[in-house]
């Protein structure tokens, strides 16, 4: 939905907007020159600090060993450095089952959260350019579903997969995974604004098919969104726990983060071996793939995520 | 934009709930609870073979099934770690809820037992002769897997509590070997006194905990026959246990530190924690989690709350069961056999585990193993002892895992508050018969 504005242009204080050459000492505010604000400045500041400490502390710890987690200060090194001992025994711990857990979570991620997008990009786009009996219900049913949390559906959908005998397999998290109501949304928004309809027409005239169309004239137009909602969906899938704890009892089946948590329970067992070192640098090295991720398609991200805001 | 309500209303889609209706399968022999097969039997079945799946955490495992699968060639058996305790008793319920995915043998904790051995969900194992096992288990143990004139599982390891004594922080500021509770809470204050940063222990409240030293003190608040429940913490027992600890927690004579939390090992390290109450199985914790503690650590006989009578409690330990689901129930009670009472103890004594078999306590090997953690110290003598002195008549509630749950919001809040102990475990009583109502039990009084 497009912004409306007003008639008289107005500053973002409200008061009437300077005009140029005025004679007043102070020189405008502008998009470019921004107004100072200290205070603004110090609590942006402590936000940034209070997201980035829990990474710091990870990326410190992940080089200490076990013993050196205990007896040393959280927020700086221990005297050895440990960091490749402890990559090294995270991949090669249990007969190296944390690649698999790797391995595991790529394959969740890259047919569950791609799929997902692929839906939700096909789905968006046709409830956005076409026409048909049926579409403010289905509006009504997406709108719905994406107020219902995931976790709401986890315990019926297990309940319905293991009638099917589906539990304790990859089909059980790659399935529900597909599924993404906000990423059909968001796609629907998009599309909507982005391509313009009288390109559709213009390619239609020509005696392109609707698929050709959709492929060579409208997939390169909504490639921001597709980020975005690829973006989410990828976070969405990897980091996902609950679904994969109660669906995948055999840890062969185990993504990263069921497995972490096995390691780290491992310590309150009796007669268990405590790894917290390994929990850590097995976190930071689960972690990574994201951060990288975030890094590569930060520019489409941020075009996708503004899309809409503003109607030329 | 406008729209009439008429309109609006038109576009409300519908979500249609897909009501399942879950029966549980029942196994294959009518799921009367009660298979049955000679000692003959057992063993053609496991000649013949086949495929288990065994749920369990319990580290010591791993070798045990290799050696059963060379041992018996035919026979297949798939370890699976599906999580510890809680998580893997809500996997466990789910599975039989779904009636599919239930695995032939389960790990099941002593105080867990209750919820499972009820509703029949897990084998009553007497038909395959279990019955007669009653003088190859310590009394603790072999208590805690009866249930309804039956047999539910069979025990695996036990934890006889013992008390483990950091000597060198003892040793620095003189502090005697506590064997009474009241020399415990002197003890206690003597140490705080002489290094503000050292407690006797720590606790934040811990279900498990209390209700061990609740049970060695003589107090018996759960009584439980068939689906008569009654709970009751106002017994002598209780008594004596919310004294003494409510002193403690008046005092600040506790480390605000939760057992098993980093904090806790971190603690144990630096001498933040000089002692701990616990179970025979805490050595292979201690070694693998507390390497730099060797040499400074002992173990040490529970204090006592009556000099001159030993009185001892269990605090963990876990059995193996069947449940009901299992179509291979002949196929699992072999593996139970083997792993429990057979060659498979050794295997696990070897690794660190603590058994719950007579013989193993009683063994001169056993007794005279020295550990060179507690600085060559026979700690298992120690802990033989607490075995033998466990008094059989405890019972736990049939819903002790939630009971356990809660314990936290109601018998925890006088960790974090000035209420009292007492009344935090009426609290908790209050909230358990409750719950134990709703679940269709009758609770007596």
């Amino acid at each position: 939905m497009a912004a409306t504005t007003t008639t008289t242009r107005r500053s973002a204080n409200g008061r009437p907007a300077p005009r140029l050459r005025s004679r007043g000492r102070r020189r405008p505010n502008s998009v470019s020159r921004p107004r100072r604000s200290t205070l603004l400045t110090v609590l942006t500041g402590l936000v940034l600090v209070y997201s980035l400490v829990p990474l710091v502390w990870l990326a410190i710890n992940a080089t200490k060993t076990q013993a050196g987690l205990f007896d040393s200060f959280g927020l700086w090194f221990d005297g050895d450095f440990a960091l490749w001992g402890n990559i090294s025994d995270t991949l090669t711990y249990d007969d190296g089952v944390f690649v698999r857990w790797l391995l595991n979570t790529l394959l969740y991620v890259v047919v569950g959260a791609g799929g997902a997008t692929f839906l939700a990009v096909l789905g968006g786009y046709a409830l956005a350019k076409f026409q048909f009996p049926g579409k403010r219900a289905v509006f009504a049913v997406v709108i719905g579903a994406v107020a219902v949390p995931g976790t709401a559906l986890a315990v019926p959908t297990f309940l319905m997969f293991s009638e099917m005998g589906l539990t304790n397999t990859p089909w059980a998290v790659i399935i529900p995974s597909l599924i993404s109501p906000f990423g059909l949304y968001l796609m629907w928004v998009f599309a909507a604004d982005a391509i313009p309809v009288e390109l559709l027409e213009a390619a239609r005239i020509d005696g392109a098919s609707e698929l050709r169309t959709f492929f060579r004239v409208s997939l390169p137009m909504l490639a921001p969104g597709i980020v975005t909602v690829l973006l989410f969906t990828m976070v969405a899938t990897w980091n996902n726990y609950f679904l994969p704890l109660i669906m995948i009892k055999d840890p062969d089946w185990y993504p990263l983060t069921l497995g972490l948590n096995a390691w780290n329970a491992q310590a309150s067992t009796a007669g268990g071996e405590a790894i917290f070192h390994l929990v850590i640098t097995g976190s930071l090295l689960t972690i990574l793939p994201l951060v990288v991720a975030f890094l590569l398609l930060q520019r489409y991200w941020q075009s996708g995520l503004a899309a809409g805001s503003v109607k030329e | 934009m406008t729209k009439t309500a008429r309109r609006a209303l038109r576009g409300v889609g519908l979500a249609t709930v897909v009501a399942l209706g879950l029966t549980a399968c029942g196994s294959d022999d009518g799921g009367s609870g009660g298979a049955s097969a000679s000692a003959d039997e057992l063993t053609q079945a496991l000649e013949e073979g086949g495929r288990i799946t065994v749920w369990a955490w319990e580290p010591t495992l791993g070798q045990v099934v290799e050696d059963f699968e060379d041992e018996y060639p035919n026979v297949q058996v798939d370890l699976v770690n599906a999580g510890t305790a809680n998580d893997q008793y809500t996997a466990l319920q789910n599975a039989m809820q779904a009636g599919s995915g239930v695995p032939d043998v389960a790990q099941i904790e002593y105080y867990a037992m209750g919820q499972f051995s009820l509703n029949e969900s897990i084998s009553d194992l007497s038909g395959f002769g279990a019955q007669d096992l009653g003088d190859s288990f310590s009394p603790g143990p072999w208590s805690a897997v009866q249930a309804n004139e039956g047999v539910y599982g069979l025990p695996m390891d036990s934890g006889p509590m013992a008390l483990y004594y950091n000597k060198d922080l003892f040793d620095e500021h003189g502090i005697e070997v506590p064997t009474t509770w009241d020399e415990y809470l002197q003890a206690a204050r003597d140490l705080h006194e002489a290094d503000p940063n050292a407690y006797m222990t720590n606790d934040t409240g811990d279900a498990g905990f209390a209700t061990s030293l609740i049970w060695q003190a003589g107090g018996r608040p759960y009584q439980v026959d068939g689906t008569d429940v009654g709970i009751d913490f106002s017994d002598e027992g209780t008594t004596a246990y919310t004294e003494l600890w409510q002193q403690m927690l008046d005092e600040d004579l506790l480390a605000p530190i939760t057992s098993w939390s980093d904090e806790w090992f971190q603690g144990m390290g630096d001498g933040t924690i000089a002692s701990l109450a616990t179970g025979a199985w805490m050595p292979a914790n201690l070694e693998s989690s507390l390497p730099d503690g060797a040499g400074s650590w002992r173990v040490a006989p529970l204090p006592q709350w009556e000099e001159g009578d030993p009185a001892s409690a269990e605090n963990g330990g876990s059995a193996l069961t069947v449940p009901d689901a299992s179509t291979k129930k002949e196929l699992a009670y072999g593996f139970l056999q083997y792993a429990n009472v057979g060659d498979g103890v050794g295997t696990r004594l070897e690794n660190g585990a603590f058994p719950a078999t007579t013989a193993e306590l009683a063994s001169e090997d056993f007794l005279a193993t020295e550990f060179p953690y507690f600085g060559g110290q026979r700690a298992n003598e120690v802990f033989a002892e607490s075995a033998a002195n466990v008094a059989a008549d405890w019972s736990y509630l049939p819903f002790q895992v939630y009971a356990n749950s809660i314990f936290n919001d109601t018998a925890g809040q006088a960790y974090v508050s000035d209420s009292r102990l007492a009344d935090g475990l009426g609290d908790w009583q209050d909230s358990s018969r409750r719950y134990g109502e709703d679940q269709g039990f009758t609770l007596t009084d």
